[in-house]
């Protein structure tokens, strides 16, 4: 297990040195999208329209944030249930996303696409919304705004913590971690 | 007969709204901690110190817990002699919910329709409302964010009676096994045992307010739950799923008479994020 400090968007030579259960801090541009967003997306990549970002190489952040209060960037900020977006995760993959960030495990489909598309899914601390938020130095909406919170927002982060859950090389941290501590 | 006025529910509906999405109880931080002593793998303890970090820093600042808000399930405990004034008991409950959501900075997160539209209803209403009516002059409301991840892993089994406490134990054991990191475990694990499929369902849900850990009110039921947990830890899927010793907090269940044809089994699942609060009118 390495420790790492990373920049988004991450590079092919980085992404694929990164191993399941490798501790990452994030540092740069990510993008959030959720439910809603997910289906514009793929609808849009399916209809042949341009994205509202270039998602080349870029990184997608399962989350809706609370509202802002006066004075600070964002909210609470902590990941949503990666596996609803799994059905969509594939064509975004291959439209060239780089990196995920979320929580829970993901579909065989897009585990394989990760591999395919040499991404890299990774996991945070769900329910640690309040203490991620202290990670976000910037935030602008991008598209979607009507969704609310769903709303694709381009977030400037500094040392965001994510651990490696699906890496390029097929390798997988809930698979490693969970038959180590299982008991009959 | 004691008059009450509305206005007051949903002063305090708008309070419970803004002190349970900051402040996790003390019950639940105990039983977090505890669960950081016993936990064995290094990613879960990390995970569980900065969940408990998260808590501080969220109660300092009166920051959400969680980007979830949750769906506002509200708890009124009527006693019969109480009269409402002032209006209709539930507008003032939503009203609350509105107030609540906005002057916290809470997210709203529900949409209008299930299947149609979804669009979001921009206030976080409408609440949902569980009314049962007590002895006494008083009205008790619980108020619990519930959020979309761990009530999306909620099921309902109508086991055969002869399953048992065995087929109890198996049905929730491979519900928790199947929704893995989704539900934001460590779980507290909230049972209705018999009654009907929909008394199962609010039964589970409510068991969910009592402080973490507290027993069954039958010894039959506090054994069980201690079964069910100890089943439930075998399972190694860990803090936020990511592997370890403590997959769940505790086991909340309650249990109920029921048909002979029938042994109803209702699983409400909760994340480490245990908010509820409560006030007395």
């Amino acid at each position: 297990m390495a420790i790492w400090s990373i920049e988004t968007p991450i590079e092919d030579k980085f992404r694929k040195k990164l191993c399941a259960g490798d501790s990452i801090s994030l540092s740069g541009v990510i993008y959030t999208a959720r439910d809603a967003a997910h289906k514009s997306l793929v609808e849009a990549l399916k209809s042949g329209q341009s994205l509202p970002f270039d998602i080349k190489g870029q990184t997608i952040y399962y989350m809706g944030p609370t509202p802002a209060r006066p004075g600070q960037v964002i909210g609470s900020c902590g990941p949503t249930t990666s596996g609803r977006m799994d059905a969509f995760t594939p064509a975004l993959l291959a439209a060239g996303l780089g990196a995920m960030i979320g929580k829970g495990e993901r579909s065989a489909e897009v585990k394989e696409a990760i591999k395919k598309q040499r991404a890299v899914y990774f996991v945070t601390y769900g329910g640690a919304g309040a203490l991620l938020a202290k990670t976000v130095r910037k935030a602008e909406m991008v598209a979607y705004p009507e969704l609310g919170a769903e709303a694709i927002m381009r977030l400037e982060v500094e040392d965001f913590p994510v651990i490696v859950a699906n890496d390029m090389h097929g390798g997988d941290l809930f698979a490693q971690q969970i038959p180590k501590y299982r008991r009959k | 007969m004691i008059n009450l006025d509305v206005k007051e529910v949903t002063q305090a509906v708008a309070r419970l709204c803004q002190k349970s999405n900051f402040e996790l109880g003390e019950d639940v931080l105990e039983a977090l901690k505890k669960a950081r002593e016993r936990e064995s793998s290094p990613i879960g303890k990390e995970a569980l110190d900065r969940l408990l970090e998260n808590a501080l820093l969220a109660k300092a600042e009166s920051l959400p817990l969680c980007q979830d808000c949750g769906v506002a399930v509200v708890f009124l405990d009527i006693g019969q002699d109480v009269h409402f004034s002032g209006g209709d008991l539930y507008a003032a409950v939503t009203e609350g919910v509105r107030e609540g959501y906005k002057e916290g900075y809470l997210r709203k997160s529900m949409v209008t329709h299930p299947f149609s539209g979804r669009l979001n209803t921009g206030d976080n209403t409408p609440p949902v409302i569980h009314t049962e009516i007590v002895p006494g002059d008083k009205l008790k409301i619980g108020f619990m964010p519930k959020g979309g991840g761990a009530e999306n892993m909620s099921r309902l089994v109508m086991l055969k009676p002869g399953a048992g406490e065995q087929g109890i134990i198996d049905a929730v054991t491979s519900a928790v096994k199947e929704a893995g990191g989704n539900p934001c475990p460590p779980l507290i694990i909230g049972l209705g045992i018999g009654g009907t499929a929909e008394k199962a369902m609010i039964t589970a849900k409510r068991a969910l307010l009592r402080p973490a850990g507290w027993p069954g009110s039958d010894p039959e039921t506090a054994e069980l739950e201690r079964k069910v947990l100890e089943a439930v830890n075998k399972l190694g899927i860990g803090p936020l799923g990511m592997g370890g010793a403590v997959t769940a907090l505790a086991v909340h269940a309650e249990s109920r008479p029921c048909h002979f044809a029938s042994l109803p089994l209702a699983i409400n699942l909760q994340c480490h994020s245990a908010r509820h609060a409560e006030v007395v009118l």
